[in-house]
């Protein structure tokens, strides 16, 4: 067993999605718990497509480096798309489901006007061998601003998560907190996007968050599990991956699964036991 | 008795439709002002630029006697996402504090023994490790009002703090409101539908009532044309 692990990881592309995918999976977890509590998960899902179109588009055009117009362009629909989720009149649901499928769209034609069909499927699903060292530079500097990031402001990010209108209201600028999340959304994104493929990358903001909201009842505690099961499901559903040669992506989403299912089992009784306490000590009380 | 708020002329509108006109009023320390009125009658509105969130298409809001914004503490309407999520107690009330700290990124011991002091006040001790999501409607308004409480000493704005509770609840939280009135001087604005519980515990009224507002104290929107379509 653990000779077959250093086998694995005798490989330098093994080596790269490893530390990559563990960066990607760490930022994009902790960014995941304030997005899906602000109810703004689809914009991860949004952006993602987006990113997918213009990687497409800036590879028909024949840029070298796809991944640095993909970059800008995604941080600008991220700017927009937070605007149209503060803005109530256009609901923002809709918007970004016109968003991401127009981008899906340009995407697909570029690619296949020019006939780039096999980065298509790779750009779509994602590919364990696709982690350059560039890629893997960028994500160790991304994920060192993200956790710092996090450590310094984690306590203007908790009040602006919980109650954005409080915390306006009481002096915290609150739309530059929504900005700073926005974008380093968009940036881990673009990032995990080649390992993870663009359809299955919003699973790594999402499901880590969600699993831990089931199973913690703290934010510190459920920022910091949701950390430790996004890697954790990562490192199994890679290693699943390079065992059975199994699609990179859809193996990390499929244990994220598995742990979600067990995260809604444990929860149940756990929340249930919460749930009958505090109405005993209510009932105390009276 | 300064004054802490003072409105001049006020108007606010949404999309060029007038929503308050010509508003004028002042909150002195110590008072229990009640802003009441129909929906629709710029409840909202008003709240909104009284807090800053939005600002008056003419007139002025002025704060007096050196009262700053850090100074005020803010009661809002819950949000559905609110209803579930993950944060014990503690960290909900401490997050009061944050309008205090500046840029500083961690909240000091003194912040925190502020938190323990409101929790406290408000009979809240046993639940400080609970998770906010597992908490009753009334509790999770209790804890609110202590973050509210650590976010302002001098003046405390109250948005519908009754709404959703059932009517003992509902009396405690009047009560609750009506003790930091009057035992800690702390000047409150509340915005209510409520009108009758509002003249019952409120030394002024503010009805909202399109061009015709009424302003006063409650002995005097008790006999105004107003309060006696509701109290006669």
């Amino acid at each position: 067993m653990i000779r077959d692990i250093a086998e694995m990881f005798q490989n330098s592309f093994m080596v790269r999605a490893l530390i990559g995918g563990i960066l990607v999976s760490l930022c994009a977890s902790l960014l995941g718990v304030s997005l899906v509590l602000k109810r703004y998960s689809m914009i991860g899902d949004g952006l993602s497509h987006v990113g997918f179109g213009a990687l497409a588009v800036a590879s028909a055009l024949g840029a070298a480096a796809p991944l640095h117009i993909a970059i800008p362009v995604v941080v600008a629909s991220a700017f927009f798309l937070l605007r149209l989720s503060e803005n109530s009149k256009i609901k923002g649901d809709a918007a970004i489901a016109l968003i991401s499928t127009g981008a899906l769209a340009i995407g697909i034609t570029a690619a296949s006007v020019t006939g780039l069909n096999t980065d298509i499927n790779s750009y779509l699903f994602g590919s364990i061998i696709a982690m350059d060292r560039n890629d893997v530079i960028l994500c160790i500097v991304l994920s060192i601003i993200i956790l710092i990031m996090f450590v310094f402001f984690y306590n203007k990010i908790f009040a602006v998560t919980f109650d954005e209108s409080f915390a306006r209201a009481t002096g915290t600028k609150a739309g530059i907190y929504n900005m700073i999340i926005a974008l380093l959304t968009a940036l881990t994104i673009v990032v995990g996007m080649k390992m993870m493929g663009s359809m299955l990358i919003s699973s790594l903001v999402i499901f880590p968050a969600v699993i831990s909201m089931r199973l913690c009842s703290r934010f510190k505690t459920v920022i910091i599990t949701s950390a430790i099961v996004s890697v954790i499901c990562f490192v199994i559903g890679l290693m699943a991956s390079y065992s059975y040669s199994l699609p990179t992506g859809a193996s990390i989403v499929i244990v994220n699964m598995i742990a979600l299912i067990l995260a809604v089992t444990i929860g149940h009784f756990t929340m249930r036991k919460n749930k009958r306490a505090l109405k005993k000590h209510a009932e105390k009380k009276k | 008795m300064g004054e802490l708020l003072k409105c001049e002329n006020l108007a606010f509108s949404y999309e060029d439709v007038d929503v308050i006109k010509n508003l004028s009023f002042t909150v002195n320390e110590g008072d229990y002002l009640c802003i009441v009125g129909e929906n629709g009658s710029g409840k909202s509105t008003l709240t909104k630029g009284l807090l800053g969130l939005k600002s008056p298409n003419s007139g002025s809001i002025t704060f007096e006697n050196g009262l700053s914004r850090n100074e005020i503490g803010y009661l809002p309407q819950q949000t559905p996402a609110q209803k579930d999520f993950p944060a014990s107690v503690f960290e909900v009330v401490l997050s009061g504090r944050l309008n205090s700290r500046g840029l500083l990124p961690f909240y000091s011991r003194a912040d925190k023994l502020i938190a323990h002091d409101n929790i406290r006040k408000l009979g809240i001790e046993e639940l400080m490790n609970r998770s906010y999501r597992d908490l009753s409607g009334g509790q999770q308004q209790r804890v609110l009002l202590a973050r509210a409480l650590c976010a302002g000493k001098r003046l405390m704005f109250l948005d519908e703090p009754v709404t959703g509770l059932d009517p003992i609840v509902t009396e405690e939280m009047y009560r609750l409101i009506e003790e930091l009135n009057k035992n800690d001087k702390m000047t409150i604005v509340m915005v209510s539908h409520d009108i009758v519980s509002a003249v019952k515990y409120a030394t002024h009224v503010l009805h909202l009532h399109y061009e015709k507002s009424f302003f006063g104290t409650t002995e005097e929107y008790i006999k105004s044309p107003l309060g006696k379509y509701f109290f006669s």
